[in-house]
């Protein structure tokens, strides 16, 4: 899942330099992804993983590095039995 | 509790006090020629309002957000230009306040402000970005404990008369434009060379013309994660500000309007004026403004006193649209109640001199649909729809 959630990072997080190599845990918007940007990798992740962000989790926090978002993307697949 | 709010209503009143006294007697002037409201603030820092945001620990006042909110509104009725300086000024005390009170650096500045007066001013503008402020170009170049930051700012407000200025940029030559931190130079720390003039429409008195800065200074003056910086505090309470302001240009406005109201009433006994109507109309608009900031002032109280500090709350989405629903709401009705006004006073308002003249109001007025541009934020909000569900 975390290479599937990768990918669509990389794709969409608008990001200056070659991030192909961001670790698991390393800082999104430290490395470049801007609030703006963040909102294409939700759709995105919405759309590959076929789930929906329920607002609470419509934070920065959520959204930081991959590790959060394979976190958040578990929890909804899970709460929906799949 | 009790004695707390004794002692707010009781600095309201003195700003009150001194906006009629000192303030309002040079507004005209200072719109005219464009100047510094040196007068206001000669009597603020003598009244200690530009420590009001200092917490009581450090010297200052710790008023509560409902109460700077409040000063400026008062301010904004006698002079936007006035309330302007002090709104920004209020909000980098702030943003020190709540992201620097765990470095001893920022903590002895604290101190230094509420003794000092010192006067803050920003520096978020930067030519090249197209007025983005989570984005920079410039960036702090770090030699062993000691930095150099330069910056060439599109606009920075009193930059010629402040004390001490608080700059974004990227935190190192090497970082994406949004890793930003925020950095505090004072007075000896830095030089500005005036890049054109500042000659407006409205909002004349703030002297917000280009500047090529150049600075250095301690690492110790860096801010760290300006993102939630800006999202937790610099953004809400700009915006509470702000909206304060227009606040209190919007209801002189509509006191002028009351005034010819009520001077055409004791004409003819009896009937009501048609202008009452047009009076009833805008009073409405008037509280509807004066209730949406007030409603957002209070829930954001609520989310800072959390015991993490709201920061889950603030930097969601949900609330950066709420963030941003206010200044637009609030800036387009603004502007709406003073036309409004005009239109009651009629050519008495047209003028630009006698008591019910709305000049000024609607020309500073304007500025607020302008200042971080409303076009700007409606399509961040449109983005951050496509995410949002509302439930």
């Amino acid at each position: 899942m975390k290479d599937k959630i990768r990918a669509i990072v990389v794709e969409h997080g608008r990001f200056a330099g070659n991030v192909s190599s961001l670790a698991d845990d390393a800082d999104l918007y430290a490395a470049g992804m801007t609030s703006h940007a963040s909102v294409g990798v939700m759709l995105a992740l919405e759309a590959a993983f076929d789930i929906e962000f329920p607002d609470r989790m419509l934070k920065r926090s959520v959204f930081e590095s991959i590790s959060a978002i394979a976190m958040a993307v578990a929890e909804l697949l899970k709460e929906a039995g799949r | 509790m009790g004695s707390q709010t004794d002692a707010s209503a009781a600095r309201l009143e003195r700003i009150t006090e001194l906006a009629e006294r000192v303030t309002a007697p040079a507004a005209a002037d200072v719109d005219r020629n464009a100047r510094f409201p040196s007068e206001s603030f000669a009597a603020l820092r003598e009244a200690r309002v530009l420590s009001a945001g200092v917490p009581a620990d450090f010297g200052g006042h710790g008023a509560s957000l409902t109460e700077l909110a409040a000063g400026c509104s008062i301010l904004g009725q006698h002079c936007s230009a006035s309330a302007m300086v002090l709104a920004m000024h209020h909000i980098q005390v702030l943003c020190i306040a709540r992201h620097g009170a765990s470095s001893p650096f920022f903590r002895t500045y604290l101190t230094a402000i509420a003794r000092e007066q010192r006067l803050i001013a920003s520096v978020t503008s930067e030519v090249g970005i197209g007025g983005d402020m989570r984005t920079s170009l410039s960036a702090v170049e770090t030699t062993g404990s000691r930095f150099t930051l330069n910056k060439a700012a599109s606009t920075i407000s009193y930059g010629a008369q402040a004390d001490d200025l608080l700059i974004t940029a990227r935190r190192d030559p090497s970082a994406p434009g949004n890793d930003q931190v925020l950095v505090l130079v004072r007075r000896g720390e830095f030089t500005l060379e005036r890049a054109g003039v500042w000659d407006t429409l409205g909002m004349r008195g703030t002297c917000s013309p280009g500047f090529k800065l150049q600075s250095a200074g301690g690492v110790e003056q860096i801010l760290p994660a300006f993102g939630d910086l800006a999202s937790a505090t610099m953004v809400p309470v700009s915006h509470a500000l702000w909206t304060s302001i227009w606040l209190g240009v919007a209801t002189d406005a509509v006191g002028r309007a009351r005034t010819l109201v009520r001077a055409q009433a004791r004409k003819t006994p009896g009937s009501v004026p048609p202008t009452a109507l047009r009076l009833a109309e805008v009073t409405t608009k008037l509280q509807l403004l004066r209730q949406a900031i007030k409603g957002f002032i209070a829930d954001y109280e609520a989310l800072i006193v959390q015991p993490d500090g709201g920061l889950d709350t603030l930097s969601s989405i949900g609330f950066a649209l709420r963030v941003n629903q206010l200044k637009v709401s609030a800036s387009e009705l603004a502007v709406e109640i003073v036309s409004h006004a005009l239109s009651i006073c009629g050519i008495a308002g047209y003028r630009n001199d006698g008591p019910q003249s709305i000049g000024r109001h609607l020309r500073d007025i304007y500025s607020s649909i302008l200042m971080i541009g409303n076009d700007r934020l409606h399509a961040t909000n449109a983005a951050l729809l496509l995410v949002h569900k509302g439930d």
